[in-house]
């Protein structure tokens, strides 16, 4: 690791610590973070998982602390809606919860959701062990600060055997500020045995100032609880947004992820699964379009930890322009977790010479009769697809850009919420040039 | 009137000269079939016409309808209205058929100043076209060609034709690959669409399809020229005595 805190992003983060919490183990679990991102500092590019994704542009920059300001920013509400998603709703801006911009009126019956800020002034216990962890990896600098910064964030449980049908959406919004400031969130959902639960996560721009956020979130699946995630990033363009997501599914649990990467300037998501228990689910499906000078970067990394335990993962990437996308899918198939079933493919395209798309699958098998499969692939628009279109009339401009929503799309076709799907296929082609 | 004038075309294909100097007349309203062996530039002349990529001409002149037909755009020559029935039509996987006719219908309307045609008249136009090309309406609910039979992608092809309605029809091997009943389907969608202001180039190996769409004109293609044309007997005389006897009566080159 290299001089820490010599770095202006690390001082200026460590700069921001939180005052007091008033919980004695949350300071403790606080300060450590910070102590082992001071010591720590930034990962470089010698870190295998930070390979790609270089940070010393990052590095040297600084961001001021929270927004004091944020409940007065001006956030277009209507901006944020999405078509047939009229559930609970809440809404964070430059990081704080926005009560006038949320829906968490007559919540139905089994959902409780609240801002995180809240929940620690009511009963902060059950988020202990969520919020005391330690990260301990050399890529994980963010997770430290996020674990020592973060004040805000989701807090979201679902009762047992509840089916919370209408999906809950979880707005993060970057606005307007005198100067680009840095905030941290924590989110923590628990789907309780047996329940089911549909979310949307959304990161919105209203302005397209360069901030930079992180965004922490540790998701647990009881046993048979089913989850439908989708996840819709169109931050702005300057801006710079980190997360992690953490599943753990236990037995016969299911989770499904739709991810459509679009906004940002540097965009990391680390997406990390564990398949605790015997005979549970994952299937992710994820579009990356970095362009211009974007960099979007996505680890997925897959543990099957139990028996007959199965996830199947594609991820589309169309790079254009002189912008990078990275993906890494490893799979782990433990020791004892017999009779799984892992499947990653990552197909990508791309649209200028000067893009770029680094796609690394691995796997790793310790256990007995197990099916695997995993493929990459890194090409350019088929030219006989090209010219057929073209003969048929379409300029080949608009050629291209079908072709390359057609591509997309196909990731997108099992997600059973009609409105949302077409949704996400039209910010996809809205998203490629000429159309 | 003359609506397609190809005069001493030469092409190559990855630095191979195909096309040596074809010249070749169609009239508005005629059907003329392009028969000869495998490799003579049939399917070139197609490409070419239509615009693909790798076909570079070196020498000659295609006039349509008095404009160069080789400074335009693959698609500006669709909104022309030059239509290339592919002898492998492309499976296009994700984009959905209708969707993918509607944007070619439009961005040719778009091309020619014309109205751009909403979904409720296009649709009112599909069903009008299946009804005439008796083509069940399962394949436009599909993704283009994607899984589709051999047939069923060559009866899309004429399909497309119906409702894009070129001027200048060029059916590429359209017959090559069909059994009988598909052959008989392909060859009544293309009579349905004869009409005194279009035509038809038929580009084919035998003389099968010409049993069903009778030929006003053939010519008989090899080593990239035109070295035989007569009237629909020309095929029947090629079908009995093959192509090794050709080329013994004077080209006629433009016909008509």
């Amino acid at each position: 690791m290299s001089e820490p805190a010599t770095l202006p992003l690390v001082s200026s983060l460590l700069d921001a610590a939180l005052p007091p919490s008033g919980l004695a183990w949350l300071d403790t679990a606080r300060r450590e973070n910070s102590q082992a991102f001071a010591a720590g500092g930034l990962p470089d590019t010698r870190v295998e998982a930070w390979k790609y994704t270089a940070l010393r542009a990052l590095g040297q920059r600084r961001f001021a602390k929270g927004d004091a300001a944020a409940q007065s920013r001006a956030v277009d509400a209507s901006t944020l809606a999405l078509p047939g998603i009229d559930g609970a709703r809440l809404v964070f801006v430059n990081g704080v919860f926005r009560d006038d911009l949320s829906a968490l009126e007559s919540l139905p019956e089994g959902l409780t959701l609240q801002p995180l800020s809240q929940a620690l002034q009511g009963d902060p216990e059950p988020l202990r062990f969520a919020l005391s962890r330690h990260y301990r990896g050399a890529g994980d600098a963010f997770a430290r600060i996020n674990a020592a910064n973060a004040s805000d964030g989701v807090v979201l449980r679902v009762a047992a055997h509840a089916k919370i049908a209408v999906p809950v959406q979880l707005v993060f919004v970057g606005a307007a500020a005198e100067t680009d400031l840095a905030w941290h969130g924590r989110n923590v959902v628990i789907l309780g045995e047996g329940s089911s639960l549909s979310l949307v996560e959304q990161h919105a721009a209203a302005s397209e100032q360069a901030h930079l956020a992180t965004l922490v979130s540790d998701i647990e699946l009881g046993e048979r609880a089913s989850l439908r995630h989708v996840v819709l990033q169109n931050a702005a363009v300057g801006a710079s947004l980190i997360r992690r997501s953490s599943l753990r599914l236990q037995a016969h649990a299911q989770a499904t992820m739709h991810v459509l990467e679009l906004g940002g300037a540097l965009v990391r998501h680390d997406l990390q699964v564990e398949l605790a228990g015997n005979g549970s689910r994952l299937d992710t499906r994820g579009i990356f379009m970095p362009r211009s000078r974007q960099h979007i970067d996505t680890q997925l990394a897959i543990r099957h930890q139990a028996l007959h335990t199965v996830s199947s993962s594609h991820w589309r990437g169309v790079a254009n322009d002189r912008a990078r996308g990275v993906f890494r899918g490893a799979i782990l198939v433990a020791p004892g977790a017999d009779g799984s079933d892992a499947s990653l493919s990552n197909k990508n395209l791309l649209l200028s010479p000067g893009a770029e798309i680094d796609t690394k699958p691995e796997l790793e098998i310790y256990a007995d009769e197990v099916k695997a499969a995993h493929g990459a692939t890194v090409g350019q628009l088929d030219p006989h697809s090209l010219f057929y279109l073209q003969s048929r009339g379409i300029p080949q401009a608009e050629a291209r850009a079908l072709l390359t929503a057609a591509f997309c799309r196909a990731v997108l076709d099992d997600l059973p919420d009609q409105p949302l799907r077409e949704h996400l296929a039209a910010l996809v082609l809205a998203h490629l040039p000429n159309t | 009137m003359t609506m397609l004038k190809i005069e001493n075309l030469h092409a190559r294909v990855e630095g191979k000269e195909i096309l040596k100097g074809l010249s070749l007349t169609v009239n508005a309203g005629e059907v003329h079939a392009i028969m000869g062996p495998n490799g003579a530039g049939k399917s070139t002349l197609g490409n070419v016409l239509a615009g693909r990529e790798g076909y570079e001409v070196t020498a000659g002149s295609i006039s349509y309808n008095g404009v160069d037909l080789l400074a335009l755009a693959p698609e500006a020559r669709a909104a022309a209205g030059v239509f290339l029935a592919f002898q492998y039509p492309v499976e296009i996987p994700g984009v959905n058929n209708t969707y993918f006719l509607r944007a070619a219908l439009n961005a040719q309307r778009k091309q020619r100043g014309e109205k751009e045609l909403d979904s409720m008249q296009f649709l009112k136009l599909v069903r009008e076209k299946l009804k005439v090309m008796q083509i069940s309406d399962e394949l436009l609910h599909r993704a283009v060609n994607t899984g589709f039979s051999g047939g069923e992608k060559k009866r899309n092809e004429i399909f497309q034709m119906a409702v894009l309605e070129p001027q200048l029809a060029i059916l590429d091997e359209t017959d090559s690959g069909l059994d009988i009943d598909a052959l008989k389907q392909v060859a009544q969608g293309v009579n349905t669409l004869r009409s005194p202001e279009r035509a038809f180039l038929m580009i084919t190996h035998y003389q099968r399809l010409l049993d069903y769409v009778v030929p006003d004109f053939v010519h008989v293609l090899a080593d990239g020229c035109i070295v035989e044309s007569g009237d629909k007997s020309l095929a029947l005389k090629l079908e009995d005595h093959g192509y090794s006897g050709i080329g013994t009566s004077q080209p006629s080159g433009a016909a008509a």
